[in-house]
């Protein structure tokens, strides 16, 4: 019993560590291919680990009382706790039953902790930054919610270990015709949540010098970042994990640790591919106002996700 | 791990990710575009520029300085988090530059905060300043770059000199001077 729950923090704490490693890597990639669209040469794939480093190693740390410096305590441990709450490559740590709406629940946990701290620190530009960064919550939950929901009724299970069991052998979300459609409306959300342009409201570095991260430095803007990397994992493998299968191609119980080998693996191209949509996305365009996001968002993405949710009920063509 | 094995390391991986704050005094900012994009791709040493002064490890002080300016100068430079370095641009921060004879025109900027590096020019080119940045990455890996210890040590002197150049009262120099300036 003892034995058993040494293994399982064990296996956890891997997992996470696993989580912030990929983060980096890929916090790297995506500079690296920024650059190359812009014909540039660019940091190299490993810059996401020495910037971590650096800010960590920062000998004067300046805070703005106690609320400020658990904040980067609360967006890291949050999103490590949502990270455990996912099915990775069929594995998953944490998750039960009718564990989707916790996991949509525990993915605004490290954001509002974000809040908390920029809100402490008392500066203009981080007022304004948390305001826009919780109405664009507010902006792509809606669709992301109404196509989580179409999800649920036609699989007729909360639980996202479920979603992911039922698309083995291949047979992936994504190829069913209204999730098509469904895997493009949660693409456009996934963009505003990974806060890549057109959607980087929030942070603007040229109109709100960063917004929330404004009076971030030193280990407390090392912990944010590492937030943020982790977060494009934990957000790239919700939407694998819903559309894509989970990264699961060989049966656990048929080939062994082979097949955790091979479904890790898949598992990391296919949060990578998703990854580089955003960032191509990302590098080409310029950045939206905050009403024009909130009119795309609740106009087009939203009445698209009814549409998904009308078809799924009235059962035709699935 | 000793102690000094750990500087060390922290030294090498700092001076591959430098992130700046450039204070656009003058017309020094011009060149900065040219560097930091396609052309002379900074990103490509880990450098990067930050909106504030609080993420920032370099101060870019680019061009000449009024005597207002300084205040808000100051002002980032003790926003900034340890360890942090500062580089001189163009010959207005060495000796005022074509601003020489000006009457409120700050001539000698290392007299005001410790200045790691500098680069002469009027402007200074791109290429110039790409090699300003690479010896001062070499500096910081060889624990040269020790301008924010200075400003500590010397804190008491520099923030001497700093009042003498804001004080316009002949007496409020003379107080200074006389080293009981407040």
């Amino acid at each position: 019993m003892v034995m058993n729950i040494i293994t399982s923090i064990l296996v956890m704490s891997g997992m996470v560590a696993l989580g912030f490693a990929i983060g980096m890597l890929f916090n790297g990639i995506a500079r690296k291919v920024v650059a190359r669209i812009h014909n540039r040469v660019g940091p190299p794939v490993y810059q996401g680990y020495i910037d971590v480093f650096k800010l960590f190693s920062k000998k004067t740390n300046i805070s703005h009382g106690w609320i400020f410096d658990l904040a980067a305590l609360f967006s890291v441990g949050g999103i490590a706790l949502t990270f455990l709450f996912l099915p990775v490559a069929g594995v998953s740590m944490l998750s039960g039953e009718g564990d989707l709406f916790l996991i949509l629940y525990l993915i605004a946990i490290p954001a509002l902790g974000f809040a908390l701290g920029a809100g402490a620190s008392g500066n203009p530009n981080a007022a304004v930054g948390m305001m826009r960064a919780l109405m664009m919550m507010l902006a792509y939950e809606l669709p992301i919610a109404m196509v989580i929901v179409a999800m649920m009724v036609y699989y007729n299970t909360t639980s996202l270990a479920g979603i992911v069991a039922m698309q083995s052998n291949l047979k992936w979300a994504i190829g069913i015709p209204p999730f098509l459609i469904g895997a493009l409306v949660a693409d456009m959300a996934l963009q505003g949540m990974l806060m890549e342009k057109p959607f980087d409201i929030p942070l603007a570095p040229h109109e709100i010098a960063t917004g929330p991260l404004v009076e971030f430095g030193g280990k407390h803007l090392g912990s944010i970042i590492l937030y943020k990397m982790m977060g494009t994992v934990v957000e790239t493998t919700l939407f694998v994990d819903l559309f894509l299968g989970g990264g699961v191609v060989l049966n656990v119980n048929q080939f062994g640790w082979f097949a955790y080998l091979v479904n890790f693996i898949v598992w990391f191209v296919l949060i990578l591919v998703v990854f580089l949509i955003a960032v191509i996305i990302n590098a080409v365009f310029p950045r939206f106002r905050i009403e024009q996001a909130l009119k795309f968002y609740w106009k087009y993405d939203a009445l698209v996700a009814l549409f998904i949710l009308f078809w799924i009920f009235s059962g035709v063509m699935v | 791990m000793r102690q000094e094995d750990w500087s060390k390391l922290a030294r090498i991986m700092s001076k591959r990710s430098l992130w700046m704050v450039h204070f656009c005094t003058g017309c020094g900012a011009m060149e900065m575009p040219p560097v930091l994009t396609s052309r002379y791709d900074m990103e490509r040493f880990g450098m990067i520029s930050m909106a504030t002064p609080r993420q920032a490890d370099v101060l870019l002080v680019t061009g000449y300085l009024a005597v207002k300016t300084l205040k808000r100068l100051v002002q980032v430079y003790e926003q900034m988090r340890d360890p942090k370095y500062v580089v001189g641009f163009g010959s207005c921060t060495i000796n005022g530059g074509m601003y020489w004879d000006s009457y409120n025109t700050i001539k000698d900027l290392s007299k005001y905060m410790p200045v790691d590096i500098y680069i002469a020019g009027c402007m200074p080119r791109p290429e110039a300043i790409i090699d300003a940045f690479l010896k001062l990455m070499d500096m910081i890996d060889k624990g040269e770059a020790t301008g924010w210890k200075k400003y500590h040590k010397y804190y008491k002197q520099y923030k001497r000199n700093q009042k003498m150049a804001f004080s316009y009262r002949l007496d409020e120099v003379k107080d200074i001077e006389e080293g009981d300036g407040k």
